[in-house]
């Protein structure tokens, strides 16, 4: 038996908008374990963006438990938040997020700046890796403004390696790519939890679903679905398997 | 808190952003270019003024008869008389203080030589004149005390009357110059002095025996002043006073009954200079400030500027773990950083500035180091001051809004 990296317990969002009160989460509950794949999906309004704030620390829920890697999160002041953030989420975003004119190395370095325990040295060395590990090594010094979307996602996965989290997250991470570049961002996340990491993949496009390990459905702030799924699709053969672009 | 990173985070930022982070440190550049430049010509004109003043004489003391001048009441000529040579001799023999003194009356009209005429006038005056007026003899000697004695027809005479009376470069020593049907050997020349700070030419000057002025030339018995130097700068206090005690004596004056003479000294003369020049100095400084200000309120507006639109940069950096602190202190930086490097430019500017003043316009310029601190520390203050409201608006940011912010 695994590891459990997150676990919710009964997980309540309430926002309050003019004299409303909106409830995003109404009672989520269940848990990860370290090395699982899991595609978080629900159409807009199903309460999966106010999920993935409260997975990232970036916001904390009304009432309910949530551990992440073993820490209580509910009480945490601010600073401590953004420290627990540094050190054990990395985040990847629909829009990449990079630091404009910037190059790859310093975009991908940009976690370990805010952390006074890693060395300059240390800091690049990790970066270099994080690269090559996403299949850059050979655009270290490439800056965001030069680089395709699919390259950018790639330099924000490697970004979101860099600190060694205990979970990455992932919103919509190929939101804005083509069918192809998806698959191959895809297929890197696949490697990844190859590799024993744990990915969150939030998501609208239930394709998706099928090359994860497990799959929680949202709807109206309750979790409706949670699946294992025994049947995952390789994505590096649906992308062999698509036509290739003319232009290439 | 990580503060290279921090600094390397902000410079980066900078860097990306040259031109903008050098129109925003201009407004910086000028502010303290002009502090320093404007500081500096204000000073210069003060050490020129004060610089013209010691030059005037040593620690000056100068006793004019008539009671202190009421605006536009009209002096009764007696009173112009009060001072007798009398006087003079009392002030000599009794005050302890006074390390030098001379009479003064003078007498202008047309000096003759020759076939050579100058308007100009004699002073008459003692031996004393040439130490209190700091005047050096060239050539020949000053006259004696005995010249003195016998009214003696002779002179002292400035380099711009031996050029005007002697054109053909004669030696003047020994020759004989007149005034009103009156000869005078000429048996000094004083060493040049230039023209002072009012245009004045300070070698247009015949000194005589004030005997001789009295006597020969206007048969007079009062002086029209009286010239006197304190031991020391600080003695001139105790000299004014004792001066005034002595004369109040002589004077037979009561008590209640104002001072019939002037005492006036070169402190004060300076000081009332000074006063001018700082007040000059004041306002050019203000004005200067005032370009800091704006140079500064330009900081304040760009950053606040740069937070809007750095929004989702922020919402990164806290998303990958950057406190509110640490977007604060980024953006503190940021901004000292642009005031500090506008500072030291402005410096460089301003002292080049000072120095092209000097060197083309011919201007007494004089570099103040204070003003060169005190515009750093402004600037720093500025860039801090300034910067704070902007850096603490991103630090309040929410991660999650300044994410989706478009």
């Amino acid at each position: 038996m695994s590891r459990t990296v997150i676990e919710l317990n009964g997980i309540k969002r309430e926002f309050i908008v003019g004299d409303e009160t909106v409830h995003a989460l109404r009672g989520v509950s269940f848990s990860i374990n370290e090395g699982e794949f899991v595609t978080i999906m629900g159409s807009s309004g199903s309460g999966k963006s106010t999920l993935l704030n409260i997975l990232g620390c970036l916001d904390t829920p009304t009432a309910g438990e949530y551990y992440l890697d073993g820490i209580s999160v509910r009480k945490m002041s601010k600073n401590k938040r953004a420290i627990l953030r540094n050190r054990k989420i990395g985040f990847v975003f629909q829009n990449y997020n990079l630091l404009a004119k910037t190059t790859a190395i310093e975009n991908v370095e940009l976690p370990l700046m805010y952390n006074a325990e890693i060395s300059s040295s240390e800091r690049r060395k990790r970066a270099i890796d994080a690269l090559k590990a996403v299949g850059l090594g050979d655009r270290l010094e490439h800056k965001s403004n030069q680089m395709s979307g699919g390259q950018m996602q790639r330099v924000a996965i490697a970004r979101a390696l860099v600190n060694n989290p205990a979970v990455i997250l992932a919103d919509e991470a190929t939101g804005n790519l083509d069918t192809r570049t998806s698959f191959e961002i895809l297929v890197l996340f696949q490697r990844l939890h190859a590799e024993g990491r744990t990915i969150i993949f939030v998501t609208h496009n239930p394709d998706i679903s099928s090359y994860s390990s497990r799959n929680i459905r949202l709807m109206d702030g309750h979790v409706i679905e949670d699946t294992v799924n025994t049947n995952i699709l390789s994505a590096a053969e649906t992308l062999a398997s698509l036509p290739a672009n003319e232009d290439d | 808190m990580n503060w290279t990173n921090l600094f390397r985070i902000s410079l980066k930022a900078l860097a990306n952003n040259k031109m903008r982070a050098f129109l925003t440190m201009l407004g910086i550049i000028i502010g303290v270019a002009a502090v320093i430049t404007m500081i500096s010509l204000g000073q210069g004109a003060k050490k020129n003024i004060q610089d013209e003043i010691s030059g005037m004489g040593s620690n000056m003391i100068m006793i004019h008869p008539g009671g202190e001048r009421r605006g536009g009441v009209r002096l009764d000529p007696s009173e112009m008389q009060t001072l007798k040579e009398t006087d003079y001799k009392m002030l000599r023999k009794e005050n302890l203080f006074l390390a030098g003194i001379s009479p003064n009356v003078s007498m202008s009209g047309q000096l003759i030589s020759g076939n050579s005429n100058y308007p100009s006038s004699v002073s008459g005056v003692s031996t004393d004149y040439i130490s209190i007026r700091q005047l050096n003899v060239a050539e020949g000697e000053m006259f004696t005390e005995t010249d003195i004695r016998k009214s003696a027809k002779v002179c002292v005479i400035g380099t711009t009357i031996v050029e005007n009376l002697f054109p053909d470069g004669d030696n003047p020593l020994g020759k004989i110059i007149r005034l009103n049907q009156v000869p005078l050997k000429v048996i000094g020349i004083l060493e040049s002095k230039g023209y002072n700070s009012m245009g004045m030419d300070q070698d247009d000057i015949v000194l005589v025996p004030y005997t001789t002025v009295m006597k020969r030339f206007r048969a007079i018995d009062y002086l029209e002043g009286i010239f006197a130097s304190a031991i020391s700068e600080d003695m001139t206090d105790l000299a004014t006073a004792d001066i005034e005690s002595i004369l109040r004596r002589q004077h037979k004056l009561k008590d209640e009954e104002p001072d019939d003479f002037m005492i006036r000294t070169q402190q004060e003369l300076s000081e009332i200079l000074d006063t001018t020049t700082n007040l000059l100095t004041t306002l050019l400084a203000c004005i200067a400030g005032i370009s800091l200000l704006v140079g500064g309120i330009g900081i304040m507006n760009i950053m606040y500027v740069s937070v809007t639109e750095r929004t989702r940069e922020i919402g990164l950096r806290m998303s990958v773990g950057a406190r509110s602190i640490d977007i604060l202190v980024q953006f503190l930086i940021e901004a000292i950083l642009i005031s500090i490097t506008g500072g030291i430019l402005g410096i460089l500017t301003g002292c080049g500035a000072s120095a092209a003043i000097r060197w083309l316009g011919d201007w007494p310029v004089a570099i103040q180091p204070w003003s060169v601190i005190l515009s750093f520390l402004v600037c720093t203050v500025t860039g801090v001051f300034f910067g704070w409201y902007p850096a603490k608006k991103a630090a309040a940011l929410d991660p999650i809004d300044a994410l989706r912010y478009e």
